[in-house]
């Protein structure tokens, strides 16, 4: 079972997901947030005491103007994890919020001892354009999102109608908080020096990528093994990006081997 | 009245199947639809437009900033304006405008207004646009979410650097510089006016009353559907009670005169179908960059994006009816610009009269018609505000004008 409670850091007032018994483990989402209901989410709280903060702009998080670049990001990040009073967690982040663990992690390398970084955005590959995810439209998503895009169809689905403005508004102004907030971290290029800094990631780290992900594909996963210092690579079958969803079991199995 | 003749240079070669085949106008329009030695002609003859709205008596000669289009063929602007400064000698050079956000440094923009502002005398009138989303976001790479506070410092630095009279170090967020310096510097004082589009944000209200700049409503689907957000507009002067100088505001229209209402049909509806079928075809993916608008934009419930009319199935009845376009007979035209001007309650108007592919010689017949037997019977509406000058240029009495081409071999030898 989920509960919801606000901190306050400087940026701004966070809503945090949590629920679970065992080890600690703060979860980062993707771009496209957390609720209360994420199988995945669900799945980690079956097994760690487990903090999902919603980024500012997302579901009941405030807004934040002060948050502007990656490092404001990573450090607010880090003033979440104060503000909950936690030591050292098991870091797992998944797309934008991989990108955001793999910045704490380097930042802070004594800080940051277990990470997992599932489909992580953070780099850049000429040879690999990431897709443009600002310019795709709702019925375009779930086949950039999932290895089935059908059933991932009806995961994503909006469930109203984009003619009524009853419905049109409150999920244009979703859309305008959450991807405003993320755009700043993965507009109008999703890298923002990573690589720079990624070589003082300290932690024992595994890498979670779905085999046919289509937003960063399978070299990228080989990018960032390359670049974090003993990284593992767990590559899962029949999983696109949203590899979380898709095949929870065998990422939770991945997570498990940072003990 | 300030009757502005508007081009927005739209390349006039986007084939019939353009929509089919094609996703998008902008920003990831084909390159192989380009053609340059097309396209010097193509600046040829609108300039040549240009040039001859001024000798008919327009107000002001317009044009604007676009990027990666086939709707407008202007990525500077300036440089449009730099030609017209030289070959035009009354109307006003209005550059509606350059988008500040993107310009590293801004004072780049302060810089080259200044310069025209010089050029023409004081015959300059500046915009300044936050630009659209696919200019500004997607072909520019503004972060959207960042786009205003970036704009707004710009703003912010322009200004200084036109009307502060010595050196001063400016430390913005997205410039710093040390040693801010405009030389030459603007010659209408304190600074050209200030006309700023806008697409119905309260924010964009208060930042044109707060600083005495003229608020643009430029939306292609005419006057009748303009009719809100100018009443919110009107609405919010009044509640900051200000004064209700029609000057205040601006609008574009797109207008076409002939002798009748039939022949207007016969001569241009192609060249309407053209604009909206194909220069408006923008990839909806492209239009509206997740946080470029503010949150109390789109609470405002002013959704053109995406409650846009279904374009291909418009007759030109529907154009016409729906206030699209006002098109017809000189009396047609004139019954219609009353109802706009009197209805919207504005000021300043910026005409379409060029669109889409409509070649030289229909566009000078329409522009011809407009000047001499629409334009007289519309000036005075406003007559009770006829000395507001405060949203106009006051260009200087005695003009430096240029040289007859050819002079130069006259010259005789030292």
């Amino acid at each position: 079972m989920i509960t919801t409670r606000k901190i306050a850091t400087r940026a701004a007032e966070v809503n945090v997901l949590s629920g679970g018994t065992g080890p600690d483990l703060l979860f980062l989402h993707n771009a496209g947030g957390v609720t209360a209901e994420n199988p995945f989410l669900l799945a980690l709280a079956k097994k760690y005491r487990v903090f999902a903060p919603q980024l500012p702009g997302y579901g009941d998080s405030g807004d934040s103007d002060n948050i502007r670049d990656m490092l404001d990001v990573t450090l607010h990040s880090f003033d979440v994890l104060e503000a909950l009073g936690l030591e050292k967690p098991l870091l797992v982040g998944h797309s934008l919020g991989g990108m955001i663990a793999a910045e704490m992690a380097a930042l802070r390398p004594r800080e940051v001892e277990k990470l997992c970084l599932i489909a992580s955005a953070g780099l850049w590959l000429d040879a690999y354009p990431v897709p443009d995810i600002f310019t795709l439209l709702p019925r375009e998503f779930p086949a950039y999102m999932f290895h089935d895009a059908e059933a991932g169809a009806k995961i994503m689905a909006t469930g109203g109608n984009m003619n009524d403005p009853a419905f049109l508004i409150p999920f244009l102004v979703t859309n305008a908080r959450q991807l405003g907030m993320a755009g700043k971290f993965l507009f109008p290029i999703p890298d923002r020096g990573l690589k720079e800094r990624i070589h003082r990631i300290r932690a024992r780290t595994i890498l979670v990528w779905g085999d046919s992900d289509r937003i960063f594909p399978a070299p990228y996963a080989q990018a960032f093994k390359s670049l974090v210092p003993g990284a593992e690579l767990v590559s899962i079958p029949d999983a696109g990006h949203q590899v979380v969803l898709e095949q929870t079991n065998a990422v939770m199995a991945a997570i498990g081997r940072l003990g | 009245m300030k009757f502005t003749w508007f081009n927005l240079m739209p390349w006039p070669h986007l084939p019939d199947d353009f929509r089919e085949k094609n996703r998008s106008v902008w920003v990831d329009i084909d390159q192989a639809l380009f053609d340059p030695v097309k396209c010097h002609e193509v600046y040829n003859d609108y300039l040549d437009l240009l040039e001859y709205a001024d000798q008919l008596g327009y107000d002001g000669v317009g044009i604007n900033e676009h990027h990666q289009n086939g709707y407008g063929l202007m990525p500077s602007p300036n440089i449009m304006a730099a030609s017209l400064a030289r070959r035009t000698s009354n109307a006003a050079v209005v550059v509606l405008g350059n988008s500040i956000a993107l310009y590293n440094p801004p004072i780049r923009v302060a810089e080259e207004f200044a310069m025209l502002d010089i050029m023409t005398g004081g015959r300059f009138v500046a915009g300044f646009p936050v630009g659209t989303s696919m200019d500004t976001n997607y072909c520019y790479g503004t972060i959207p979410g960042l786009t205003r506070e970036k704009y707004a410092e710009a703003h912010e630095l322009i200004i200084r650097a036109w009307t502060e009279k010595k050196p001063f170090a400016f430390n913005g967020r997205y410039t710093k510089l040390r040693h801010v310096n405009l030389w030459p510097n603007v010659l209408q004082t304190p600074h050209p006016p200030i006309h700023i589009p806008g697409g119905g944000s309260v924010e964009t209200y208060d930042f044109c009353l707060d600083n005495t700049y003229s608020y643009s409503y430029l939306s292609f689907s005419g006057y009748l559907r303009a009719k809100a957000l100018m009443e919110g507009y009107w609405n919010r002067v009044g509640q900051r009670n200000a004064d209700q100088s029609p000057y205040r505001a601006g609008f574009a229209q797109t207008v076409f005169v002939a002798e009748t209402d039939e022949e207007a049909e016969r001569l241009y509806s192609e060249h309407a179908f053209y604009f909206y079928n194909r220069c408006l075809h923008v990839y909806p993916g492209f239009a509206d960059a997740p946080g470029y608008r503010t949150i109390k934009t789109i609470q405002s419930g002013n959704l053109n994006q995406y409650m846009r009319p279904n374009y291909p199935t418009l007759t030109w009845k529907d154009l016409v009816d729906g206030g699209y376009i006002i098109a017809g007979s000189p009396e047609t035209v004139r019954q219609r610009m009353e109802e706009l001007i009197k209805g919207l309650h504005v000021g300043n108007i910026f005409l379409l009269l060029h669109v889409g592919n409509m070649p030289k010689d229909k566009c000078m017949y329409s522009t011809k018609l407009f000047a001499e037997k629409v334009m007289p019977h519309l000036r005075n509406l406003h007559p009770e505000h006829a000395s507001d000058n405060r949203f106009w240029c006051k260009p200087i009495a005695r003009r430096a004008t240029p040289a007859p081409v050819g002079q130069a071999e006259m010259v005789p030898a030292q």
